[in-house]
């Protein structure tokens, strides 16, 4: 054997330790965070208590960020899908509490309400051909008025206790049900993804909108399907959200908007990296949200949460970069 | 390989899988296509010729279903008749596929990714067996020789594989339609970025699967290729059909004749020699990724060629002159000035009398959503305007003048370069660097995807350049356009000048044959 083509094959042996190290840094990463808190606070961070709060409590956050990822993979920002969750939990304390409907029919507003913000999401950036940026920045502003107008800007408390029941208090291995309509919103996005014709429309819509029309591709189609999926999602997050703090108020769901785009872009760095993923999602949310916890949990205040979410978004994304540098060299 | 019978290409009484009667087009009044009639026989490659203009894309365009032919054409697949228009996607039902020039692969995307879009296009798939998918791949690549990983990315992938990958992806889309039973390819200009070795490897592929069934139809501006591939080859010259060839009796003369309705003389294209002005650029021991040692001097007014094949380094040499890749070491001189070329940069370069003209012109050359003037008036606005603000008038004024020096047509300043042919757009890209008069120009693949009038004209200006004394080194794959306008061709293996050709020595030949001889030598020499 040539000492070319033994460096040939530690090359590719290194590689293949790049790649592994790539696809699950994150998760080490992860557990590195909590293997470092727990260390500094054994009695408070490593009680099972805690990460069952922490796995049922962020529920709402997963599954905003996986509403998220299935635009971002066909090529679209949905930046009302923090509003749609705002507006879903509203208009489940408003008909179920102010005006006395069934929490099942209460419910099925919230999620017909998704429907047609999706709707008129898609329609109006496939139609004028406007970029879903700015589409999407509009109209989350606009139903955000919408929800204060019919909410008069209120906290409405007292939904009905089925449903918080149904999400936060009913447990399975000590973690809120919550957490399991995540995992499973996850499975099922991680399945089409991975292993059904649809996921690599998605995914070539994406990256080539002419490659993807010229090989038969109904572009718009799959854009109108994932926008309004992702508005679905929101509402079903808001669905969690009601039934997590039974009560809605109409500013606080905001704030969940940049935190899931860090989940999403840094959870394109593993498990499939250089893709948004439904599994990396997951993860990525979790890990930020151990980080903040942690810092939290050693007396340091909540500015730091900005500081961590903020960061994270930049950090994953400059991380991604530097992986597409990195293979434009080695090719 | 299953070996499929297939009646002789060459045989004339072959059965024509493809015919097409008495197709017309018109835009606006200017006829795109007059009365064309064509037929393609089972089991041959046949080539489609015509300058650009001449109604190729047009007559394809008809064929995908995206322009819709005036009434009274007649389209016969497999000897049956079809009902005209097409709608877009009905060849594949008739059993033809296409591979244009941009190929249609996303490159972050992993090969059999790629190479099953078309059918998860459509398909209601909610179980895709990657395995499955990839052994089956690997099986379709092994049988026509292609050695690709299906699970690595297309950006991983060489020119050549990435061309020969979307046409096994055409030959696999015309094998799962099982309602068809001709299986015709037509190859829409897909070897201009390929050096003249990988076109083999192409051809390689092509002719497998002719072998295995398929018809081709090979649309190209290469004559060369077209002659080495082709069974008959038919010509397109202002919407009408020239000719039809058998080409193994046809002459370069007959066909080129065809394209461009007179005769050309190839060997009258040769510059005289020249006299030379003094010594006035120096490029001293030049090394970068792939050229090791490079020195080069230029009298004023000489035009150099360099070449090589694919990897020797010979696109390289003007891209560190020009700081577009940077140097590990070498300096330039230019005028007697001195610049370091591990600190070169392109706008130092500009600054300095320095001038490339990129080879991918899509990308590096032109913004094909600007107007000509916006375009061609960029390296010189900081004269055009005063102060702060950018005159309109004054850009398009310039660019009137320059349209008018380099004959770009329309003559409309205010057209947007993405609606030009490729060989206008050429010449506004030489516009807008040219007009800078610069001391050196460097130039890579100046003429790909020219058609052969527009490249006439190109010669024409790069020699105007040269006799006003600029330096110009001209790196190319195209031996036949650096024998037409070089003083001296350098040819280049593992980043070294392994031969040099001057004056009368020239030839398309003569280069050829040193570039596959010395890359032979230097693999020899290697350790």
């Amino acid at each position: 054997m040539t000492a070319a083509s033994q460096g040939e094959i530690d090359r590719k042996a290194r590689q293949s330790w790049i790649d592994r190290g790539e696809r699950y840094g994150l998760l080490i990463a992860w557990l590195v965070v909590i293997a470092l808190f727990g260390a500094a606070r054994p009695d408070t961070f490593l009680s099972w208590a805690n990460f069952s709060t922490i796995f049922g409590s962020q529920a709402v956050l997963v599954v905003v960020t996986l509403g998220l990822i299935i635009p971002l993979t066909a090529g679209d920002y949905d930046l009302s899908i923090a509003s749609m969750l705002t507006m879903s939990s509203m208009l489940i304390a408003v008909l179920n509490v102010n005006h006395g409907w069934p929490i099942g029919l209460a419910l099925l507003a919230a999620l017909a309400a998704g429907l047609a913000v999706g709707v008129a999401n898609a329609s109006i950036i496939l139609y004028f051909r406007i970029h879903s940026l700015i589409v999407t920045l509009g109209m989350g502003t606009f139903i955000h008025g919408i929800t204060l107008w019919f909410s008069n800007s209120q906290t409405i408390s007292g939904i009905d206790f089925r449903l918080v029941s149904a999400v936060i208090v009913t447990r399975l291995f000590g973690i809120p049900l919550a957490f399991y309509y995540a995992i499973a919103a996850a499975l099922v996005i991680w399945y089409v993804f991975s292993f059904t014709a649809a996921g690599q429309r998605l995914l070539f819509v994406g990256r080539s909108r002419q490659v993807a029309r010229l090989s038969g591709i109904r572009v718009d189609r799959v854009r109108f399907t994932a926008l309004v999926t992702s508005s679905l999602l929101g509402a079903f997050a808001g669905i969690l959200y009601a039934g997590t703090t039974g009560a809605a108020d109409p500013s606080s769901g905001l704030t969940y908007l940049l935190p899931a785009f860090a989940a999403a872009f840094l959870g394109a760095t593993c498990i499939n990296p250089g893709r948004f993923n439904a599994i990396g999602s997951v993860i990525a949310v979790y890990f930020l949200v151990t980080g903040i916890t942690g810092l939290s949990i050693l007396g340091i205040s909540t500015y730091v949460q900005d500081l961590f979410y903020g960061g994270a978004l930049i950090v994953a994304v400059a991380l991604s970069q530097l992986v597409r540098g990195r293979e434009e060299r080695l090719s | 390989m299953t070996a499929v019978p297939v009646p002789s290409a060459a045989s004339p009484d072959a059965a024509p899988v493809l015919e097409i009667a008495h197709l017309s087009k018109s835009f606006g009044g200017a006829k795109a296509l007059d009365d064309v009639s064509l037929s393609i026989r089972a089991g041959e490659v046949h080539g489609l010729l015509g300058q650009n203009g001449s109604g190729k894309s047009t007559l394809i365009k008809i064929l995908a279903g995206f322009h819709e032919p005036e009434p009274g054409a007649v389209l016969k697949v497999g000897g049956m008749d079809v009902a005209l228009p097409l709608q877009p996607g009905d060849f594949q039902r008739l059993g033809i596929s296409f591979v244009h020039q941009h190929l249609g692969l996303v490159p972050s995307m992993t090969v059999l990714e790629n190479l099953l879009v078309g059918e998860n296009a459509t398909a209601g798939n909610w179980r895709i067996k990657w395995g499955a998918q990839a052994e089956a791949a690997q099986a379709l690549f092994k049988r026509f020789g292609m050695d690709l990983d299906p699970l690595a990315p297309v950006e991983k992938l060489s020119s050549v594989e990435r061309a020969q990958l979307a046409i096994v992806r055409a030959w696999r889309q015309l094998q799962e339609n099982r309602q068809s039973l001709t299986h015709i390819l037509i190859l829409d200009e897909p070897t201009p970025f390929l050096p003249a070795a990988d076109v083999q490897k192409l051809f390689a592929l092509v002719r497998s699967l002719v072998h295995a069934g398929a018809s081709v139809i090979f649309v190209s501006h290469d004559i060369d290729e077209v002659m080495d591939i082709t069974d008959r080859v038919s010509v397109l010259r202002d919407g009408r059909l020239a000719g039809t060839l058998a080409t193994r009796e046809a002459r370069k003369s007959d066909i080129i004749r065809l394209i461009v309705g007179r005769a050309v003389d190839l060997e009258k294209m040769r510059a005289p020699v020249r006299p030379l002005g003094p010594l006035r650029a120096v490029l001293e021991d030049v090394s970068g990724p792939n050229v090791s040692g490079f020195n080069l001097e230029l009298r004023a007014g000489e035009i150099v060629g360099i070449t090589g094949l694919i990897g020797s380094g010979y696109d390289e040499v003007v891209h560190l002159a020009f700081g577009s890749v940077q140097a590990i070491r070498g300096r330039l001189a230019l005028d007697g000035r001195q610049t370091d070329l591990t600190r070169q940069q392109p706008d130092k370069a500009i600054g300095h009398g320095v001038v490339l003209v990129p080879g991918d012109r899509q990308n590096d050359g032109i913004v094909a959503t600007l107007s000509v003037a916006a375009n061609a008036t960029l390296p010189v606005l900081t004269r055009s305007h005063r102060g702060w603000l950018v005159s309109e008038r004054a850009m398009s004024a310039v660019a009137s003048r320059l349209a008018e020096a380099f004959d770009v047509r329309p003559r409309d300043p205010m057209r947007l370069v993405g609606e030009l042919s490729g060989g206008n757009q050429q010449k506004v890209v030489l516009a807008k660097w040219f007009q800078v008069e610069p001391g050196l120009i460097l130039l890579d693949e100046p003429t790909q995807g020219v058609d052969i009038g527009a490249r006439e004209q190109v010669f024409q200006t790069i020699r105007r350049m040269s006799d006003k004394g600029a330096c110009v080194i001209c790196a190319s794959s195209d031996h036949e356009q650096l024998a037409a306008i070089c003083d001296r061709v350098i040819i280049m293996a593992r980043g070294r000048e392994v031969a040099s050709l001057a004056g009368a020595e020239i030839s398309k030949a003569s280069i050829s044959e040193l570039c596959y001889t010395n890359a032979i030598d230097a693999d020899r020499k290697r350790p």
